[in-house]
């Protein structure tokens, strides 16, 4: 295990960039700690792979560098390492047997064959692969196939960082919960550290002790789940974690006032004069979990149609026309509106957030509280 | 480490470069003897022609027995190719989508004919062709031909048709397609690539064959490949002569590959060949 | 699930006419001289099994079988591993790769006999390069006096004829692997040698068992490149199955006896492509 140490780092495909758009990854300070378990989460194209890459030596950075343990790693390849990466499809050893497949990587580094067989049985057993380690590897399923990927890095107990590479996609919905589960149990009993890629939330949340918040080749916010739920930094990870995501309401400052559809928030003097210094433009962001529907309430609630109803079972997702924009609720069953019923949407004050541009601009938990 | 890797890609280089010698050498030799005079050729060994000369290839051209020999080829290649390809077209379409009964067994009963060996079929066909009055006609060896081509060219053009998803011809269906418009402007075009290398491979196949068409054929309709070894086997070999229709045969091939070069390149992207 | 449709049939017909007209009525033709003696039009007898029990005991058809399955496993063992070795050597991407394709592909192109006269001339001691190269280096080269000499030249011929088959197919085998697949070798720390035998082979036995299966079948009808190049001699050390039998038919003109050489021919090959056919798919399965 080892603490990974990303320095001033920056990648371009192109051999002389020259303006930020030609960077695939941009400027990257981070510290990836011992025993954690990450997960990289972002769109398509949003620069994952070729952190990833980065990370397991299939690409030298252009530019900063990689440290594991404080040993300068960047331009060593992947053998010298000590990296593995299960991908996105199995790569096994088809002609191999399982036990065959997990005992290569020793193989390869001349360990001794009792010690081999020793910690392939050990490993075997943690994955739930002991009944199938004589069988050949060609003909078992995708799931088995991926516990037998991710046994090939486990074995070696000098690996640093295990890389995953949206390991889910090709399994059965049925079996990815059962390898999840795996997943976790491995990581919390062998300590080992996961770096978990993957664009599902719902997969890097239940899975990560940190998610790493991927956009457009930038690295937005890096935090625990709940950290990313509770306080987005950046729009992105604003709309992107949380089903639906964030709502974001264009706002205007006039004066002392937050002008918000029809609603006008008061706000005291020091946050107004810190709105008015922020360049681009302000919108007002509330998770749809934290909107309620209720009587009017001058100066803090938000009035408007409902123009859709969802039904989810327990709970339904109201979409809300509050004149030009629309807003998603996220309700209990209990609450009752139709569609074209005039409403009044009430957010929980501490919940709210205010974000200039695209970053969100720090403001004291009291500043919306007041009213409610 | 650094040094085996440093190494590695010159010993590729040098395996590449004798193997492509070894492959070369022989064409080489057969090419700088058709522009030899045969004197040059038997009085000893020149790399390069020391008195440089197109008389062999002006003999050719401008002898009939040659030239219409290669008119010969070309015409039956080119009608092998096109009977093969319109008779395996809707075949292979059967098979990549339906299944029926004796599907199987006919399938492989098609690959048995390409293991056949032309020589089992020399007499048979001498004679057979021969109550149709169809010896030493292009179109003998045309169809004579397409015993080996047909098999492949069904093989070849299934498994192009199988990549071609079957809602296609739903959707066509549903659009008013009759059958054979729906064939002719719609699937047909997506196989454009397919079509290309199962020509290519029918048009190689005719073309280097010998024995049934040597034994097809009489005068009319005598092919190169015949031509050659007759001339090859009489007194007082022309060696200069036999060099230049030698390296003349390997033109259409060359033109061929040009022209469906793109197209088998994307054939073996698919993973077929 | 594709459509269960008898209709099927009628597109398929064209293909059957063409075949049977080509492969049915030529082979019953064959079957019915091959039980008959026939001396001339109108003048042949019912003789029955006595052809196949004569030539099953005949010596030329024997030694001509023998000689044939030599050959073919030479070539065999020579082209298939020469094959995959250039194929492991192409350039994967890059301006020389349709270069490349291009010389490989000449071979193939050449008429069969075209290949024999060009090797028949360039293996010459006299006037070709290849011959008077050997004959340089102080051996006594003649292919059309020395039995080995004859050996040495048509199998040297085969493999320039037929690697590039073999190298074209591995190499469209080797293209297809992802690269995720070396990636994985390279992180566990496999040679190159492991990498091969783990990684890109086990990936190839599709694409090979079909080449494989095309160089059996056809190194065991080899016919026109010989006929020009050494024509079954010196004597008949290099006369195969298929020299054999033309020179019955045509030459000798002995209609039953060439007619049951030819069943008996054929069956040999289509067993020996069913055997081999199953034993490598046997192999790959024990894998």
């Amino acid at each position: 295990m080892a603490e990974i140490q990303l320095k001033n780092l920056r990648h371009s495909y192109y051999p002389n960039p020259k303006t930020d758009a030609d960077y695939a990854l941009k400027e990257v300070d981070l510290v990836w700690e011992e025993g954690l378990a990450y997960a990289l989460l972002g769109p398509s194209g949003s620069g994952k792979t070729t952190m990833l890459n980065i990370l397991s030596g299939l690409l030298s950075a252009s530019e900063g560098q990689v440290l594991f343990d404080g040993r300068d790693v960047t331009t060593l390849e992947a053998r010298d390492r000590n990296i593995a990466q299960v991908f996105q499809f199995p790569v096994i050893y088809e002609t191999m047997t399982v036990e065959e497949n997990l005992a290569f990587p020793l193989k390869t580094r001349k360990i001794p064959t009792a010690q081999i067989k020793e910690r392939v049985h050990f490993i075997a057993a943690e994955l739930g692969l002991t009944s199938l380690l004589k069988r050949k590897a060609r003909g078992l399923s995708a799931e088995q196939k991926q516990r037998i990927s991710l046994g090939r890095g486990l074995v070696r107990e000098d690996v640093a960082a295990i890389l995953l590479d949206e390991p889910l996609t090709v399994i059965d919905p049925a079996e990815k919960m059962a390898l999840r589960r795996t997943l976790k149990a491995v990581q919390l009993h062998l300590g080992v550290k996961l770096i978990y890629v993957t664009h599902d939330q719902h997969e890097a949340m239940t899975l990560a002790d940190r998610v790493v918040v991927m956009d457009d080749g930038e690295v937005v916010q890096v935090g625990s789940p709940e950290e990313l739920f509770a306080n987005p930094a950046h729009k992105f990870v604003g709309y992107f974690i949380g089903t639906p995501g964030m709502n974001f309401i264009d706002c205007q400052l006039a004066e002392d006032m937050l002008i918000v559809g029809q609603t006008r928030y008061k706000l005291d003097a020091v946050t107004a004069k810190k709105l008015a210094m922020q360049s681009g433009g302000l919108s007002f962001g509330i998770r749809p979990d934290f909107l309620t529907l209720g009587a009017e309430q001058p100066g803090f609630s938000i009035p408007g149609t409902v123009v859709r109803m969802e039904n989810h079972g327990d709970e339904h997702i109201i979409a809300v026309d509050i004149g030009g924009s629309q807003m998603l609720a996220r309700v209990e069953d209990s609450v009752c509106a139709d569609v074209g019923d005039a409403v009044h949407l009430i957010p929980s004050g501490e919940a709210i957030r205010i974000f200039a541009g695209q970053h969100v601009v720090p403001l004291p938990q009291t500043t919306f509280g007041g009213s409610s | 480490m650094s040094q085996q890797t440093s190494h590695k890609p010159l010993v590729k280089k040098i395996v590449l470069t004798l193997f492509f010698i070894f492959l070369l050498a022989p064409i080489y030799w057969l090419t700088v003897m058709s522009f030899k005079t045969d004197t040059e050729i038997v009085t000893g060994l020149t790399l390069w022609p020391q008195d440089f000369t197109f008389a062999n290839y002006t003999t050719i051209f401008t002898t009939k027995s040659w030239w219409s020999s290669y008119i010969n080829s070309a015409i039956y290649v080119s009608l092998n190719t096109i009977i093969s390809l319109a008779v395996a077209l809707p075949a292979a379409y059967a098979f990549s989508r339906y299944r029926f009964l004796g599907d199987k067994h006919l399938f492989f009963w098609l690959l048995t004919n390409r293991m056949t060996p032309p020589a089992v079929f020399v007499l048979p066909y001498f004679q057979f062709y021969s109550a149709f009055n169809l010896i030493d006609t292009h179109i003998a060896v045309a169809i004579a031909h397409c015993v080996f081509n047909v098999p492949l060219a069904v093989w070849i053009l299934e498994g192009f048709l199988k990549g071609v998803p079957k809602s296609i011809d739903e959707t066509a269906y549903i659009d008013g397609y009759s059958f054979p418009k729906f064939f002719a402007t719609i699937l047909v075009p997506l196989i454009r690539s397919g079509i290309g290398v199962t020509a290519f491979f029918c048009f190689m196949f005719s073309w280097v064959e010998l024995i049934l068409a040597r034994t097809l054929t009489t005068s009319d309709a005598k092919p190169i490949v015949a031509v050659m070894t007759r001339v090859y086997s009489g007194a007082g070999i022309e060696w200069g002569l036999i060099a230049a229709a030698g390296v003349l045969t390997l033109i259409p091939g060359i033109l061929v590959i040009w022209f469906v070069r793109n197209h088998i390149a994307r054939g073996f992207a698919m993973g077929r060949v | 699930m594709t459509e269960f449709n008898n209709r099927a049939w009628l597109f398929v017909l064209p293909v059957l006419v063409i075949v049977a007209f080509n492969a049915i009525i030529p082979m019953m033709t064959m079957v019915n001289y091959s039980v008959q003696d026939i001396f001339g039009p109108g003048n042949r007898y019912f003789v029955g099994r006595e052809w196949f029990q004569e030539l099953l005991g005949d010596n030329e058809l024997r030694n001509a079988l023998r000689r044939q399955i030599t050959f073919s496993t030479l070539v065999l063992l020579i082209e298939v591993p020469l094959g995959i070795m250039i194929a492991l050597t192409l350039p994967k991407t890059g301006r020389w790769v349709p270069f490349c394709l291009i010389i490989l592909g000449l071979p193939l192109l050449m008429p069969w006999n075209v290949v024999g006269v060009m090797w028949q001339i360039f293996a010459r001691a006299d006037i070709g390069l290849g011959g008077a190269a050997i004959t340089a280096l102080g051996f006594d080269f003649n292919y059309s006096r020395d039995v080995l000499d004859a050996w040495f030249t048509i199998v040297t011929m085969d493999v320039w004829h037929w690697t590039s088959l073999i190298v074209l197919l591995s190499y469209s085998g080797l293209r297809a692997i992802d690269p995720a697949y070396y990636r994985a070798a390279q992180i566990d720390g496999a040679s190159r040698l492991q990498v091969f035998r783990y990684v890109e082979l086990p990936k190839l036995t599709g694409v090979l068992t079909i080449g494989i299966m095309l160089r059996l079948m056809d190194s065991l009808m080899i016919y026109s490149e010989l006929f020009v190049i050494t024509g079954g001699g010196p004597g008949s050390s290099t006369s195969f199955l298929s020299q054999t039998l033309v020179k019955k038919a045509i030459g000798q003109f002995d209609l039953g006896p060439a007619a049951s050489f030819s069943i008996i021919y054929f069956m040999i090959i289509v067993t020996l492509s069913f055997v081999f056919y199953r034993s490598i798919t046997r192999v790959q399965e024990g894998e």
